[in-house]
């Protein structure tokens, strides 16, 4: 555990050293920001729209808001990951530090989730920036905080396991920009698997749909804390994890 | 301290490291010498436990590397070819977070990174990014980072790689400073390097070990070979290079004559002698005798370097001992 957080914290350093951190940052503000100012001026229209009609919309900012928002911030989410969790071995493999690593009493399964651990926390910095914008619509409107939080909760599950696909595709290469691409396809490929459910009904449709990682986060975006959406998402995790830390170990055997 | 027995590592197509056996005492500074390619990194790799041998084993400092890597790396400081620097932090926070990763911690670590500091002269760049320091100073830090948890045994991958002389200088007296407290390996494919600093020397090629002695016995065998240099010149103007030759060689005990060079009225030959007969006397008398004047006669020991040179050029695949190879030598 204390080994995990050294790495964790060595990790996090890298990120804030070098512009990857500020770059990933500023960049999701803007993006995001851009989706607030959006949708706050789609809302002030429409409530503008149904007083000149004289009829009344009802309006709600967690439905017509917040929702939209974080299932913005979900599909940000998959550009971003990539770019978050490519270096993370490839990196160590490209200059041979790996080896120091591998060479300090220091457990695989410790260096791997040290590793996560980082990226993950680094997303959530990126889920704080929002909160900000999110801040102002407490300050000037009424919303209902627990589903807000809960699609927080749901967002930050999801890219945890979208990261622990990103750490295990960086232990396959040294060439970070494979690793982030390999990524990008594997989440874009459990994102969009559940489409053939759209017309098939069959046995194998509903599990690909259930495969997908984003079928899991609609519980969570109506602000429902669902027990069996958060299992899949921590299996998902524990499954690639796991697998980062085999590949580790065949890393030594195949080099 | 180090015990190797059939060390070997088989990659799908080839045998890197082939059934290497050898024993390291504490306190030795042991030299692992061979061409590039020879294996050097991979059996260091499999003593630092960052590979596994595909047969074979090696108890390091008490502990099996298969049975016992944690301990194991806890037991060593390893410096591979390339210094493993994150060039984005400074020099104090590498060494503070390898100290971590080590184990150590509080006050304990705080003087530990000064004495390593002190101990490899960093001190002066502890503020600096690694990413802007020199080689000398990367290799530097290198060795710092290997020695920060005060281990039992070091294993240093080719140290003075890529170091300008002075560098080299003074990273060899480093590593020499360190032999009291540690008992170090170190890998090089340069010799003067293993005569300077090394007990011990373990000649590897073709990932085969092909000798294991002390640079002692290795020296003095290679001065057993009786070879030396002549250099003979004229009086009246010319000098028959052949006849010189030919003279030499009627000399009993003479094994054959090289012509070396034929310039401005001299002839530089080496003459080598049949085993332990003298022969320089004859050689000189000779010389004289026929009208020509000798210039130069000096022996000339063959170095270490000829030795590798044989070892590992020579295509026999079977381990020899030095006593072999050099009789070998004093054969061809």
């Amino acid at each position: 555990m204390k080994n995990t957080l050294i790495i964790c914290r060595k990790e996090l350093r890298s990120y804030f050293a070098s512009p990857i951190a500020y770059l990933l940052l500023v960049m999701f503000a803007f993006i995001f920001g851009f989706f607030f100012w959006n949708s706050l001026g789609y809302f002030v229209y429409m409530g503008m729209e149904s007083q000149m009609r004289g009829e009344s919309f009802p309006m709600n900012l967690n439905e017509q808001i917040i929702r939209p928002l974080l299932s913005n911030i979900s599909v940000v989410g998959l550009f971003f990951i990539p770019l978050i969790s490519m270096r993370l071995f490839a990196e160590e493999k490209r200059t041979g530090t790996i080896e120091l690593l591998a060479t300090s009493p220091v457990s695989d399964t410790e260096i791997v989730l040290g590793k996560w651990l980082a990226a993950w926390m680094l997303y959530g910095c990126m889920l704080l920036v929002s909160a900000f914008s999110f801040a102002f619509l407490f300050e000037f409107g009424n919303p209902d905080w627990k589903p807000l939080l809960i699609g927080f909760l749901g967002l930050f599950l999801l890219a945890g396991g979208l990261l622990a696909i990103g750490t295990f595709v960086s232990t396959l290469t040294k060439n970070q920009i494979v690793a982030g691409a390999v990524t990008f396809g594997i989440c874009l490929l459990l994102w969009v698997i559940d489409w053939v459910s759209g017309y098939n009904s069959s046995t194998w449709a509903r599990v690909l749909s259930y495969l997908s990682v984003i079928t899991h986060y609609d519980s969570f975006a109506k602000g429902v804390l669902s027990i069996k959406d958060a299992v899949f998402y921590l299996s998902l995790i524990f499954v690639w994890l796991f697998l980062t830390v085999r590949s580790m170990e065949s890393l030594r055997w195949r080099s | 301290m180090i015990t190797a027995t059939g060390l070997t590592k088989k990659y799908s197509s080839t045998t890197a490291v082939d059934n290497i056996s050898f024993e390291v005492q504490k306190g030795q500074i042991v030299g692992f010498l061979g061409p590039n390619g020879a294996g050097k990194t991979t059996t260091m790799r499999m003593l630092t436990c960052f590979l596994p041998p595909t047969s074979g084993t090696a108890v390091v400092a008490g502990f099996d590397v298969l049975v016992h890597p944690m301990e194991v790396k806890k037991h060593i400081g390893y410096l591979p070819e390339s210094p493993p620097l994150y060039m984005d932090m400074t020099t104090g926070e590498y060494l503070n977070f390898v100290g971590k990763l080590k184990g150590l911690s509080g006050n304990e670590l705080k003087s530990r990174i000064d004495y390593v500091c002190d101990r490899c002269a960093i001190a002066d760049v502890r503020k600096k990014l690694l990413g802007k320091l020199s080689k000398g100073y990367r290799q530097r830090v290198g060795l710092a980072q290997a020695i920060i948890h005060n281990p039992d045994v070091l294993i240093l991958d080719e140290p003075t790689s890529g170091l300008d002389p002075k560098q080299i200088n003074e990273t060899r007296d480093l590593i020499k400073g360190l032999a009291g407290d540690h008992t170090i390996i170190l890998s090089t494919h340069i010799l003067p390097e293993v005569e300077q600093i090394c007990e011990q020397v373990l000649i590897i090629n073709n990932g085969k070990l092909v000798a294991k002695d002390s640079v002692h016995n290795l020296q003095n065998r290679a001065r057993g070979i009786q070879s030396i240099f002549v250099e003979v010149a004229s009086r009246n103007g010319d000098v028959n290079s052949g006849a010189v030759v030919e003279r030499i060689e009627r000399i009993p005990g003479v094994n054959r004559v090289l012509l070396k060079d034929t310039r401005n009225n001299l002839v530089i030959c080496e003459v080598e002698s049949k085993k332990d007969s003298l022969v320089r006397g004859d050689v000189a008398r000779a010389i004289v005798e026929s009208g020509w004047d000798l210039n130069e006669l000096r022996p000339a020991a063959m170095s270490l370097e000829e030795i590798f040179l044989q070892l590992t050029g020579s295509d026999s695949p079977a381990p020899t001992s030095v006593q072999q190879a050099a009789a070998k030598g004093a054969d061809s």
